[in-house]
């Protein structure tokens, strides 16, 4: 079973959900870090690292000796990658989106492919639980492909926990997928509402079944749970605001660590899932 | 013209309610959304939309089935894997590339523009406010954050105001890349928590990346006290100005759960102070730069 945490708005603590989850269900639980842009889940899990290796997307080289320029690579590309002035070809790797369009209409076969460096795939392990992560190299700005390099290593057939970026476009898109279930972490203010409601809608465009989980629950209003309500969103956990929580947090600390009980918590949320799949 | 950006890196440090504070302090300024993807900062300003647009950007295959023959070179060129074995194209995975459009040999597929969001040109209490929404599960986020900020220089110069205050998105990708080139300076808002810390050093070094000048504030310092500490360390480290200190304080989610800023919830409230004090230190910097 593949279970995503995701949110809409950043910092409701889709984090703190993700890594606690999967160490309360340690060592069945594999953990990957989706949100590549700011991976932070290590922060918490610490594991000890197995293997760091950097992943790259092709991107057009061109033979200057067999091009002639005829503007065919350019006409055929999409994203303004490669363009032809007079007898110059120019690439702009960083706009490539390496759909190789260029490389089989060039007629002269003058293009072949090189590799734009996405960033680094991690994996890694603290006691049973396997963890994976993606960082995103600083000023890359694709990281679908990079999440999706980070998915490839989810172990089939076992219990695969993601930790999403916040948003609703490609990228946390590239995070659902396929998912069995999503965990949508939220707060009870009117911007933890407004970006639930986005979440809500791009959930229900991949027809994933989703519940709730609403964090810092006793600060704010009752209009996320009023809405749970009139969309029938099954509200699987609420987390209220603890000094202790957020201290524990802000070191790096996680609660089924600091707080016991909490290891309980997250086990029970994982059978009620289990009954909703 | 200058234009202050506002980004953080991790989510949910405050970007938005501190902006919209700004907002209430700042003159002669637009006020611009950049973060489309998740948009809020109308929750706060609550804008009369004067002027929607609609946003087109990319392109998504569609196989006319009257035309398919089913050869399959479409399905063995696609990258992302976006077309069925029975020849449908799946438009979260069709990248827009239109390689199966220049190939297929029955000119079969159509490749329609994406129509992915809508923007917003709007008067608020506090001014004119630019702003956008990206359609759920769309892509080209990048695309839209520029057109916003292209369209908040342009009703700046129209209108002769001098400042545009930009709410930025979070992480370090696309969007935030479209969101700071050009920008006169970033502020970059973090939390004294690991992961704050962890990602203010990613946005800084972002920022560095693109040559922008950058400054750092600290939200819910208190939190701990320590880690505050060692997070203006680092970012001194990073080039970049730390200018201040907020405090946790609930006046920021009680002011935001009424739609007001900080200012118009309790004009006396210490918070409120903090705020008060690094929009003096962020307006005297921006005054020492060059405009964008």
């Amino acid at each position: 079973m593949i279970i995503s945490i995701a949110s809409g708005k950043g910092g409701t603590g889709k984090t703190t959900v993700a890594t606690n989850l999967a160490l309360a269900l340690s060592p069945e639980a594999q953990l990957l870090d989706c949100d590549v842009e700011e991976p932070n889940a290590h922060l918490f899990i610490q594991p000890q690292w197995e293997k760091s290796e950097a992943v790259s997307t092709p991107v057009p080289v061109v033979d200057e000796e067999k091009c002639t320029h005829c503007g065919k690579c350019a006409e055929i590309c999409q994203f303004k990658a490669i363009v032809v002035i007079g007898e110059t070809v120019l690439c702009f790797p960083e706009l490539c989106h390496s759909c190789g369009g260029c490389m089989l209409v060039c007629p002269e076969k003058a293009i072949s492919e090189g590799g734009r460096e996405l960033g680094l795939v991690e994996t890694g392990r603290r006691n049973g639980l396997e963890f994976v992560h993606g960082k995103l190299r600083v000023s890359e700005a694709m990281s679908p492909p990079l999440i999706k390099k980070v998915r490839e290593l989810a172990r089939p057939n076992s219990l695969v926990i993601i930790d999403a970026p916040p948003g609703t476009s490609c990228p946390v898109i590239a995070a659902m997928k396929d998912a069995d279930f999503v965990l949508l972490v939220t707060e009870p203010t009117p911007f933890g509402l407004h970006d639930l409601k986005l979440a809500v809608g791009a959930v229900r465009v991949l027809g994933i079944p989703c519940g709730l989980i609403i964090n810092r629950s006793d600060m704010g209003d009752d209009r996320v749970k009023e809405y749970a309500g009139e969309e029938d969103l099954p509200v699987l956990m609420e987390i209220p605001f603890d000094r202790r929580i957020a201290e524990a947090y802000s070191k790096g600390e996680a609660l089924v660590d600091v707080m016991p009980e909490w290891r309980e918590k997250f086990k029970a949320l994982y059978r009620r899932i289990q009954e909703m799949v | 013209m200058k234009e202050l950006v506002v980004i953080s890196g991790k989510g949910g440090t405050g970007k938005t309610t501190l902006l919209s504070a700004f907002a209430a302090l700042a003159e002669n300024k637009v006020v611009c959304d950049a973060d489309v993807d998740a948009a809020d900062l109308h929750l706060i300003m609550i804008p009369k939309v004067r002027r929607c647009e609609s946003f087109q950007s990319g392109r998504t295959a569609m196989i006319d089935r009257d035309k398919c023959t089913e050869c399959g070179l479409c399905r063995d060129l696609c990258r992302w894997d976006a077309i069925s074995e029975d020849f449908q194209v799946d438009p979260l995975e069709c990248e827009g590339c239109g390689v199966c459009v220049h190939f297929c040999p029955e000119n079969a597929i159509e490749f329609p523009l994406n129509t992915c969001g809508e923007w917003f040109i709007s008067e608020t209490r506090f001014g004119p406010m630019v702003h956008a929404r990206l359609g759920i599960a769309e892509e080209n986020s990048g695309k839209l954050v520029s057109l916003v900020r292209q369209e908040a220089k342009k009703l700046a110069e129209e209108r002769k105001l001098d400042l545009i205050l930009t709410d930025g998105p979070p992480g370090v990708g696309c969007p935030v890349i479209a969101s700071i080139g050009g920008a006169t300076a970033l502020l970059i808002v973090t939390e004294p928590t690991l992961s704050g810390a962890h990602d203010m050093v990613r946005v800084a070094e972002l920022a560095a990346h693109f040559k922008l000048p950058g400054m750092m504030c600290i939200n819910k310092y208190d939190l701990n006290v320590e880690q505050s500490q060692k997070i203006e360390e680092t970012a001194v480290e990073k080039g970049l100005a730390v200018i201040g200190r907020i405090p946790f304080d609930p006046v920021f989610t009680k002011a935001m759960v009424q739609g007001k800023t900080i200012f118009e919830y309790d004009g006396s409230s210490e918070a409120g102070v903090w705020v008060r004090d690094i929009w003096q230190k962020v307006e005297a910097k921006l005054r020492t730069l060059n405009s964008a």
